[in-house]
């Protein structure tokens, strides 16, 4: 296995366009797990940590190798109470943006924020760059459009990025678990609402019916929120596995989109 | 003679203090040298290769494509062996290496040895294996109609005809949890180069495994030392071999020393995990709430090697009714041989199961007297003097059951929770749950259980206890997992000698007798009255070859004058003295399963209370109280350690923890998909310690370091009821099943 440390992004990009397979290493914590468990065995690891250009996080922006640790502490409430779920402090401070978008985990925290802020996925390759809309990157568990000799340099935020935004997660202990359900809302000024979901669908889900039902209205009745809560209900798609049933997350997404987004309006 | 002005050496860490662990600070340093640690010159790596499937025939199996690798030095299977082929603590029924047949999920098939880790696991996965899946059969009911019974208890007493008024019946389920200690499994074998072996391994009795070792090696018993190891945790996992075999064989065929180390996953497939139970129960009492009639059905996976089960469904069947009297009993307990991981032994030995049940019973009949639950459990506490429901046999020694009722009772509840604090809500930092959605829930329950081995088995544990210059050295080969045996050795031996300074040496099964196991809440009664016994006749004679009437640190003393100074009593033939101890002897059951089949019993109470999201199924433990029988404490701080872990493990049971099986296949081998509890999951822990000597034990102590597990699970599971109304009879409890869903 070789390992190389490039020291900035044109180092990076060169070295993915001689290794077009190499297999990257941003926090390593997904990756290493993989390799412990003899999932994946790279020739070639390119890692990231050096390169600067992927740490940046300016408006509008955020670098792909930006950790959880400081999305903690950064302004954008959602992304804060998103990261602060992830792990341990040790995972939250190693594992980044970029891993989670790589990784494309249906249960991946930080998917549904991007889901509901519509984000861009920013991808680089020697060639040059193209952005990719979230929903086009994620394809399937596991699977995103990343091609050879690409790296994911970051995610763009919409130019307006709502104050009223709120994060929710389910897993079966108090910290350290895989989501059962999680899920992001956003709230516009003018009404406008966006629900994502995880975890109840082979990729992170937006419950547009739910969205348009409460787009708009300033204050749902409790009346609409049931409805709102059902709608979400039947818009997700879960499964049954080893770590939940498909019926309990179903019904688990309403009421947590539901309280979320209750929590988006008392911001 | 001495001079007269030696000043009199005050003792430090006797019984009844919370001495210090001598190996606490080297174990926080991460100085302390675990199993995993050890390393030989010139040693080669072991590794294993398994089949992931619950039964299947071998219809290939190729090993030249591993042994044609470079670095391979030896690859094993069950041919190979080269003595008895089968292992197992209580009954050798386990291949040593698959035989032909795939019995259960992770069975090991083939055993390689090679010149690093890396290579090893290759050359294993290298390995030809063709398999024909065979269908594996992990229903119980099936299991016990086509007769695949391992052991039946049947317990009958009292009267047939006698019935209650009030009647409750109820059909409960328990999952399979893994006892998950933090080490993974790790061993050397280490070849003495005249054809014999000493081994390393994970272990809760060496005397056990060295006859098993033996047997499965070839070898005269000489020739075979197992050795003490230094393991983190075990809770009943060690009690059968894992790897020991293994690294023998590749030991003795490559004549090299050969470590191996299991991953987190291949712990999982490589060790025992506690019974899933399917348990139906019929509770009658009369109008007062007196317990007329208990019949139980109970039904125990097995898995698909005997090992320890026969003794584990015997402790379930006689504590099936729990700690309460009860004239008329009838109990079936059965442990069936299934296709799923192999079962045995897991901290509370069968008891855990039927607590469960048996509480949720009275629960419900407490519900439908219109009677507290407490105040139920009060009326038919079992105490010193009546007779254990199942068997008959006379309680002789103190039980003090209403005593734990009433001080549980007594410590007050946890304030309800006016804080915002995220961690301090069910779904904790998930921000699921706003304070206003949660409902309180308080559950009790009662747990119960034996101490010691029984059913006759001849229990016993040796010890030598040798005076040296400068202290005492207290030898045996009982085995420290870091439950604190180390400890409490020190400390009976301090008290008794009335000196500071006392060393523990774990010996080998060359060089002392068996202590028996480190298990069924045994070793402080055991290896500590085996110390005891050794340090009162080492300290006669002291006394009496100085002719002194007090000894201590510095010597002998009469009327306040040093007689001898240890120096000196040492100077002459050694004074050391080796115990075989054994516990008072018990009896076998008859036909009706009657008889006084137990040493002593242990008892002891929870309460927990928990805040739970009745809408999304999330909850929170806020609090688990408990008191508990300890006999005497002899060292409080650790029984604190015990009573916190062990809730731990029971609560973890009660709302997480579950080995997932789908069709004998384990879907969860590894701690991303296992939930054990994290320190954000554990409340606090109130405890009382309720102290009535036993009559026997060292200073009065008693085993107490399963209770704590057996009856947090019930506590829990009944404040979750509480709070939901809902009858919640299958731990794990799932949010899906908090809200009322699949
Ligand atoms: C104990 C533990 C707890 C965890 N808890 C959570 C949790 O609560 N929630 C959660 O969502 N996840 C969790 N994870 C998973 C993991 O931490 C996250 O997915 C994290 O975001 C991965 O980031 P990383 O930097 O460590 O990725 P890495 O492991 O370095 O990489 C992950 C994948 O992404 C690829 N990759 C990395 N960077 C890039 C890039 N710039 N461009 C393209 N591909 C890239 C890698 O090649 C690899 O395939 C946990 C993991 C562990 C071990």
């Amino acid at each position: 296995m070789q390992i190389l440390r490039p020291r900035d992004l044109d180092g990076a990009l060169d070295a993915l366009a001689a290794h077009p397979d190499a297999s990257l290493l941003a926090g390593g914590t997904d990756l290493m797990v993989e390799v412990n468990l003899e999932h994946r065995r790279p020739e070639t690891v390119i890692a990231l940590r050096r390169v600067g250009e992927l740490a940046e996080w300016r408006d509008g922006f955020i670098g792909a190798t930006v950790t959880y640790a400081r999305m903690e502490r950064e302004r954008l409430p959602a992304l804060a109470e998103l990261a602060r779920t992830v792990g341990s402090p040790q995972i939250r401070a190693a594992g980044t943006l970029g891993g989670n978008l790589g990784t494309a985990s249906p249960a991946g925290d930080a998917l549904p924020f991007l889901a509901a802020l519509d984000a861009q996925v920013v991808l680089a390759s020697a060639e040059g760059r193209r952005r990719l809309p979230w929903d086009e990157f994620l394809l399937g568990p596991g699977h995103t459009a990343l091609r050879p000799g690409e790296l994911v340099l970051g995610v763009e935020l919409p130019d307006t990025v709502p104050a009223r935004q709120a994060f929710a997660k389910i897993g079966v202990r108090q910290a350290m678990v895989i989501a059962t359900v999680n899920c992001c809302v956003v709230r516009h000024d003018d009404g406008a609402t966006r629900v994502a979901m995880g975890a109840v669908g082979p990729t992170v889900l937006r419950a547009r019916e739910a969205e348009a039902l409460v787009a708009g209205v300033a204050e749902p009745s409790p009346q609409l929120l049931d409805e709102f809560q059902r709608l979400v209900s039947k818009e997700v798609q879960p499964i049954t596995d080893h770590r939940s049933t498909a019926e309990y997350r179903r019904h688990a997404a309403g009421v947590l989109a539901r309280r979320t987004l209750e929590r988006c309006l008392h911001r | 003679m001495t001079d007269l002005g030696v000043r009199r050496p005050t003792l430090l860490g006797g019984v009844g203090e919370s001495a210090a662990r001598p190996d606490g600070i080297a174990k926080t340093t991460g100085e302390f040298e675990f199993l995993g640690d050890m390393s030989a010159d010139g040693m080669l790596w072991g590794a294993t290769r398994r089949a992931y499937v619950p039964h299947a025939r071998i219809v290939g199996l190729d090993v030249t494509p591993a042994l044609a690798m470079r670095g391979v030095h030896a690859v094993l299977t069950f041919d190979d062996v080269p003595g008895h082929r089968y292992q197992g603590q209580h009954v050798t029924d386990q291949p040593v290496l698959a035989e032909g047949v795939i019995r259960h999920w992770g069975e090991a098939v083939a055993v390689v040895a090679a010149d690093d880790p890396e290579t090893a696991r290759r050359a294993a996965a290298a390995i030809t294996l063709e398999l024909e899946e065979l269908e594996p059969l992990t229903d119980l009911e099936e299991a016990l109609e086509r007769g695949e019974v391992y052991r039946h208890v049947r317990v009958r007493r009292g009267d047939p005809e006698a019935r209650g008024e009030v009647v409750v019946e109820g059909t409960y389920e328990t999952g399979m949890q893994d006892p998950a200690p933090l080490g993974n499994e790790a061993g050397l074998a280490l070849p003495d180069g005249a054809g014999g072996v000493d081994i390393w391994g994970p272990t809760q009795w060496t005397h056990v495994d060295h006859r098993q070792l033996s047997a499965c090696l070839g070898l005269q018993p000489e020739a075979v030392r197992v050795h003490p190891c230094r393991i983190g945790g075990a809770f009943g996992a060690r009690e059968d071999l894992s790897l020991q075999t293994h690294i023998g064989m590749l030991a003795l065929r490559t004549g090299r020393p050969v470590k191996m180390v299991y991953d987190r996953s291949e712990s999982f497939a490589g060790h025992v995990k506690r019974h899933r139970s399917q348990m139906r129960y019929r509770h009658e009492a009369d109008r007062d709430g007196n317990l007329v009639r208990v019949t139980a059905r109970l039904l125990l996976d097995g898995g698909a090697y005997e090992l320890t089960s026969a003794a584990v469904v015997a402790n379930s069947s006689y504590f099936a009714v729990g700690a309460y009297d009860c004239p008329n009993v009838e109990v079936d307990g059965y442990v069936l041989r299934t296709n799923d991981p192999p079962t045995g032994a897991m901290r509370g030995f069968g008891a855990n199961q039927p607590c469960f049940a048996a509480e949720a019973q009275m629960d419900r009949l407490a519900a439908q007297l219109g009677m507290d639950p407490l105040e139920l459990r009060l009326r038919n506490a079992l105490e010193q003097g009546g007779h254990l429901a199942t068997t008959g046999q006379l309680i002789e020694h103190p039980l003090p059951t209403r005593e734990v009722i009433r001080s549980l009772a007594a410590i007050p509840l946890p304030e309800p929770n006016d804080s915002d604090d995220p961690r301090l809500l069910p779904g904790g930092t998930g921000l699921t749950t706003p304070r206003s959605g949660v409902v309180r829930g308080v559950g009790y329950a009662v747990g119960f259980k034996n101490l010691q081995f029984s059913e006759a088995f001849d229990d016993y544990a040796e010890a030598r206890v040798e005076l040296t210059p400068d202290g005492a050295v207290v030898h045996t080969a009982a085995i420290e997992v870091g439950q604190g045996l180390v400890t409490i050795l020190e400390q009976i031996v301090r008290s008794t000698l009335n000196m500071t300074h006392v060393r523990v040496a774990f010996d080998h099964t060359g060089r002392i007798g068996s202590a028996g196991s480190t298990s069924a809440s045994r070793q402080t009664q055991m290896a500590g009255g085996a110390a005891l016994e050794a340090a009162r006749r080492v300290r006669d004679e002291a006394l009496e070859r100085a002719g002194g009437d007090e000894l201590d640190e510095a010597g002998v003393w009469r009327d306040g004058r040093l007689l001898a100074s240890l120096e000196e009593l040492c100077a002459g033939a050694a004074i050391e003295h080796h115990v075989r101890y054994r516990h008072p002897a018990t009896e076998e059951p008859d036909e009706n399963g009657q008889g006084a089949l137990h040493v002593d019993f242990c008892v002891a109470a929870h309460r927990a209370v928990v805040d739970v999201d009745v809408d999304l199924g999330m909850l929170r433990v806020v609090e688990i109280a408990i008191a508990q029988d300890v006999g005497k404490a002899l060292n409080p701080q650790q029984l604190h350690g015990q009573i916190e872990g062990g809730i731990a493990q029971g609560m973890g049971q009660a709302i997480m923890e579950e080995v997932v099986l789908d069709r004998g296949v384990v879907r969860n081998p590894t701690f991303m998909d296992y939930l054990l509890p994290t320190s954000l999951d554990m409340p606090p822990v109130e405890a009382v310690l309720v102290e009535e000597p036993s009559p026997w034990g060292p200073y009065g102590a008693k085993g107490m370091a399963e209770l704590p597990t057996v009856s947090a699970t019930p506590a829990v599971a009944a404040a979750i009821r509480a709070a939901t109304g809902r009858p919640l009879d299958r731990v794990p409890v799932r949010p899906q099943g908090i809200v009322g869903l699949q």
